[in-house]
């Protein structure tokens, strides 16, 4: 991923390079205004806010962020479930919605592991059942390979083989991930998307599902977008991370150039809030993230940010390039890029 | 053991039906210290806050639990541990969405508490629940009081819960996950909070955490449980730089700190309750199991004998690292 290419470097560019390009997305979306729940009147919402983000093949990609700040949203363009209000979302150079709509390729190439795995997992089905679906929905091996296909899937994310003919309310937490993964696999997509697939689990269960996921990841050369709130977690599985905050992304770039040092004070403060052995507890943020439906003047972080300025307040941060693969949406960011 | 303890738990056991919840469990926390229950779940950390209130259902609870000046905690008459609850141990929930009662103001919820247990008057009260928000950092008290818990943020929620908590200044606070579903930025801010505010009364509070780096930073001691057994206790820099048990290891090294690209991730899980193996519980996933560990179940012993045993690092392997 190319955090922001510039014009002439993308015009050079064969068109879909990339997996997924999103040129200043925009997602609104119209509620009723709170408190007034009898009104027919409604407002616009805007969980996304000119969000620009290229995945390259075979790379993976950690969005991060707080509750609130547009992970989901931009979740949902990326899987064309939802469509930008404005800008373009596009997925091998075609809008996603279109890809979508067309066919089965995009399902099948494009395939995901939901939060909660098991409430995405039919309680009723067995894991083989589970599994052997996708596997026949995009005919994926003939009717008599299907068992075996479902065996050899279940042994590549780490369960047994008996696990087929047990349902979902007998597995633990971490073998039900297992599932969503293998059911995930099962039509060889290219393009894997997680949300949040760790969080909630012991560290030895999240060890071992984030060890299965690096090694997928490198051994079927899959496309990983992995939405996350840890940034170990994300430091450990992606090579680049995008973090948002109030529907947009205030910087991006490879993971360890960017949390060694972190540019846009808000990820200085997400780097800093992470749990660290033995040292003393930082000064966290003040405050919590504002209403999207009351955002502050100037620069969306100004609020908050230890070290705004004063024209913080008046202008608003555009996600400019900073060194040669990093981006940041900063007047004054914190490190100096290096070239 | 020594006076000064706050609280002294001695040979605490669930059983919950044929299952052995918790086994034997030994600890004790000193006025104004800060300790760490940490394990994987199923391991017994939340059971022995909530058998510490007296919450647990359905459920055999044997040993003693001696609160200073109160008295076994775990035999105590229900009528007797009204009085406690709230004034003497209180505790905050995981979930605070969950333990908030959604059809009440948070205020009324406040001031339920301080009216009851400090027979405070409805305008005594009202003006202490002001004071008490603003102390846990919520910003226009006054107006947060008459708000419904629907409608406050997550991190919002867990301020209440613990101006609740701490109303009446108790001097044992268990805190079960207080931050586990909350933004890392809200976390820190949250554990922060509960932090001064139990030093500022001087009262010692459990944490029940399952992240090893955030127990480091913030508590003095750390009982490492796995299996409803302590397999070591002590200070918390003496448990997690030399550490003698593997487990304590094994927990550790699977902490994703940042800039980490190396992680060894453990074989296998905990063995459910009907499973549990006849020695050591750990042993069936020990990467320094012997056979000895098998058949008998190692018993806690000091990391160093030459000082007083009881509030220092002890263990319980065969073969300690």
């Amino acid at each position: 991923m190319n955090a922001l290419p510039d014009p002439k470097a993308q015009a050079a560019q064969a068109p879909g390079a990339a997996v997924f390009e999103l040129i200043e997305v925009e997602k609104t979306f119209q509620i009723r205004p709170p408190g007034r729940r009898f009104t027919r009147e409604t407002i616009g919402l805007k969980a996304l806010d000119g969000v620009r983000l290229r995945v390259e093949k075979g790379t993976s990609l950690a969005l991060v962020g707080e509750s609130g700040s547009g992970k989901s949203t931009l979740l949902r363009v990326l899987l064309g479930l939802d469509a930008p209000t404005n800008g373009r979302a596009l997925y091998h150079g075609r809008p996603i919605r279109d890809a979508r709509a067309h066919g089965r390729d995009f399902a099948r190439d494009v395939a995901m592991v939901y939060q909660d795995a098991r409430g995405s997992l039919d309680p009723r089905m067995t894991i083989e059942a589970l599994i052997a679906e996708p596997l026949r929905h995009f005919n994926i091996v003939p009717k008599d390979q299907i068992k075996s296909r479902v065996a050899e899937l279940l042994n590549r994310v780490g369960l047994p083989t008996d696990a087929a003919k047990r349902y979902p309310a007998g597995l633990s937490g971490g073998q039900v991930r297992r599932v969503a993964i293998a059911r995930a696999l099962a039509s060889e997509p290219s393009v894997l998307v997680a949300d949040e697939a760790v969080s909630g689990l012991d560290v030895s269960t999240q060890a071992q599902l984030l060890t299965l996921l690096r090694r997928l990841q490198q051994d079927m050369g899959l496309t990983l977008v992995f939405i996350t709130h840890d940034l170990g977690v994300a430091s450990f599985l992606c090579e680049e991370i995008a973090i948002m905050y109030l529907g947009r992304i205030v910087e991006t770039g490879p993971t360890d150039a960017v949390l060694n040092a972190p540019a846009h004070p808000y990820a200085a403060a997400l780097r800093a809030a992470a749990p660290r052995f033995f040292e003393p507890m930082p000064e966290p943020l003040p405050g919590e993230i504002p209403s999207p439906l009351d955002l502050p003047k100037g620069c969306r972080f100004s609020t908050r940010c230890p070290a705004a300025q004063p024209d913080c307040q008046t202008r608003d941060p555009q996600l400019g390039r900073f060194g040669q693969a990093r981006a940041v949406a900063c007047l004054h960011p914190l490190a100096s890029p290096e070239t | 053991m020594s006076d000064t303890n706050l609280l002294t738990v001695s040979d605490l056991t669930v059983h919950r039906g044929a299952a052995k919840i918790l086994d034997r469990v030994n600890l004790s926390i000193a006025k104004g210290e800060t300790l760490a229950l940490v394990g994987e779940s199923g391991a017994g950390k939340s059971t022995i806050a909530t058998a510490l209130m007296q919450l647990l259902d359905g459920a055999e609870v044997e040993g003693r639990a001696e609160l200073q000046e109160a008295g076994d905690l775990l035999s105590l008459p229900a009528r007797q541990m009204v009085k406690l609850r709230g004034r003497r141990l209180s505790m905050i929930f995981q979930d605070a969405g969950a333990a908030l009662n959604p059809a009440y103001t948070v205020g009324r919820q406040l001031t339920t508490t301080l009216r009851r247990n400090l027979g405070l008057t409805r305008s005594a009260a009202h003006a202490k629940a002001i004071e008490l928000f603003t102390s846990v950092g919520i910003n226009d008290a006054e107006a947060r009081l008459s708000a419904f818990p629907h409608q406050l943020s997550g991190g919002m929620q867990q301020r209440v819960m613990v101006a609740i908590a701490l109303a009446c200044n108790p001097d044992l606070l268990l805190a079960d996950e207080p931050t586990s579903a909350l933004d890392v930025t809200i976390q820190a801010q949250i554990i922060r909070l509960i932090l001064s505010l139990t030093r500022e009364r001087g009262a010692s509070c459990i944490f029940v955490l399952h992240d090893l780096a955030l127990a480091s930073q913030s508590c003095d001691r750390i009982v490492v449980l796995y299996a409803g057994q302590v397999v070591e206790s002590g200070p918390a820099r003496d448990v997690l730089t030399h550490h003698r048990h593997p487990y304590t290891r094994q927990l550790e090294s699977c902490v994703v700190e940042i800039g980490r690209h190396d992680l060894v991730a453990p074989e296998g899980t905990v063995p459910p309750h009907d499973q549990m193996p006849k020695g050591c519980r750990f042993a069936t996933r020990c990467p320094r199991a012997l056979d000895r560990c098998a058949g008998e179940a190692p018993p806690l012993t000091p990391a160093n004998p030459a000082k007083d045993g009881a509030l220092d690092h002890v263990f319980a392997c065969w073969n300690p690292e």
